[in-house]
């Protein structure tokens, strides 16, 4: 095993017995469950409209709750370590900065994806069992957007946490990070339109920018692209887009923000002092 | 064998380290003394490779410490005054150094029992969650058992009680032979039968330097 792997191993059996990971698997696994659950059973009985309601619940839950999840728990993961002088005394042992660093975002990588992806499979297996029909398409879409969401949001956990100096820091700007991306999905963005202040144009592109409002839009466009719930942004954006092409967008760019945050991240870490 | 050539290190503008010329050979059992906040730390993390100096540099065997860190750490044991609380337990510690610095469990095990630790009932608890004695002893069974040329230790007999004490020094008589061994302490009477060497610094800058 080299030390790379070795790292992530550690960590992830490190997170593994950490309460958080109880928590997160319990209240963010069996939410999502619960309501993956109840949409492909409900789906039969309501219909349509009644599969998208509950999904349009779970799907603001993912907005909102998985970000935070994902920043909080992991900012403090170099900030910590560097805090508590765990990282003076592991770094003492003829590890790579490269290794130890990767090694931690792909241990805690697999830790925050898991039981989301899990739950998922929960549910669907759950639904085969109940005689539903599987929705194997929403199913894959889902998978993949909560793949590359969690990519973005670990990625930026990691710049935060190796560019802060202490983990309290670390939490403060994670808070901030999610309250500002939160914001710019359409609440603010529609109050943007309404004044009228910025061109239609600008406004997109701050939503287009904001992994979790190209994850929202993604995730409903599948279900009921014409459906007013979405919002007037969302509304514009797969009116912009065609459905296929802003799905492939939707997976691929919030990866491209995670690794991007992940390398600048890593190469703070290399250049700063490590304790 | 390591080299601070007219080193400072300055965080924000407090100057911790003043343009330090200093050199550490093989054979050399030197104890870094000084009032805290005198830059003893300060220097042991430049050796390490941890920090970046303001101005000057660090070799060690000709090697920079950061940018060949992991040669350079292939040969240094380090022990922290105070075990941090590593949230792997016992087994999963000895593994990581196991794999990463090609450490034997047999070399470790032996080294706890000269220290009276006994490794096995304790494989599966945390290592944060061991009384602060036994953390120290597994610290100091892990950096005998990986025979690197340079070990340091900073205050490593906080923890410890007497008898530990002396067990210690008594490994260390036995293993720091043809090695640099840099003991950061306040109490130079603990020390002083196993130390060729004192070093006093103030004020981030090397007052007394005194071979005994």
């Amino acid at each position: 095993m080299n030390n790379l792997l070795l790292i992530a191993y550690l960590d992830l059996k490190e997170s593994l017995r950490a309460h958080w990971f109880m928590i997160y698997s319990l209240v963010f696994g069996g939410l999502i469950a619960l309501f993956f659950i109840a949409g492909i059973t409900e789906s039969q009985v309501m219909g349509f409209s009644g599969l998208s309601r509950l999904l349009l619940m779970y799907i603001q839950v993912t907005v909102i709750i998985l970000p935070i999840f994902i920043l909080i728990t992991t900012v403090r993961s170099i900030s910590g370590d560097r805090d508590s002088h765990i990282l003076e005394y592991m770094l003492s042992f003829p590890i790579s900065l490269k290794q130890y660093y990767w090694g931690k975002v792909l241990g805690r990588f697999i830790t925050v994806f898991l039981p989301v992806f899990m739950a998922m499979v929960i549910a669907v297996v759950y639904g085969v069992f109940q005689g539903a029909d599987v929705p194997w398409s929403i199913f894959f879409l889902y998978t993949g957007l909560l793949f590359s969401m969690s990519s973005a949001f670990l990625g930026i956990a990691f710049f935060i946490s190796s560019t802060v100096k202490s983990s309290e820091m670390a939490l403060g700007i994670s808070f901030f990070v999610w309250i500002v991306l939160l914001a710019f999905i359409d609440i603010a963005l529609i109050s943007l339109m309404l004044q009228n202040r910025m061109s239609e144009g600008l406004i997109i592109a701050i939503a287009l920018l904001n992994p979790m409002e190209v994850f929202r839009v993604a995730a409903i466009s599948l279900f009921d692209p014409e459906l007013t719930v979405m919002g007037p942004v969302a509304f514009y954006i797969l009116d912009l887009f065609s459905q296929g092409v802003f799905v492939v967008l939707s997976i691929l760019y919030p990866i491209f923000v995670g690794v991007l945050f992940a390398v600048a991240g890593y190469r703070v870490f290399r250049k700063k002092d490590l304790v | 064998m390591i080299r601070l050539n007219n080193v400072s290190k300055t965080f924000g503008t407090t100057c911790s380290l003043d343009h330090v010329t200093i050199a550490f050979n093989q054979g050399d059992a030197v104890a870094l003394m000084g009032a805290n906040g005198a830059g003893k730390t300060t220097l042991i993390r430049l050796i390490l490779g941890y920090y970046h100096p303001s101005s000057g540099s660090v070799r060690i065997d000709g090697r920079d410490p950061i940018k060949e860190r992991t040669e350079i750490l292939k040969q240094v044991s380090f022990v922290p005054q105070l075990p941090p609380p590593i949230k792997l337990n016992v087994g999963e510690l000895i593994a990581y150094v196991c794999r990463s610095a090609q450490v034997t469990e047999a070399a470790i095990y032996q080294y706890a029992d000269e220290m009276r630790l006994d490794i096995a009932p304790n494989r599966g608890k945390s290592f944060f969650k061991l009384s602060g004695g036994m953390k120290q002893k597994l610290l100091i069974a892990i950096s005998l058992a990986k025979q690197s040329a340079i070990m340091i230790y900073d205050e490593p007999t906080a923890n410890l009680d007497p008898q530990a004490r002396d067990d210690f020094y008594r490994l260390l008589q036995h293993n720091e032979q043809n090695k640099l061994a840099l003991f950061v302490t306040h109490r130079i009477e603990e020390v002083k039968t196993i130390v060729n060497r004192k070093i006093y610094l103030d004020l981030g800058k090397v007052v007394s330097d005194e071979t005994c």
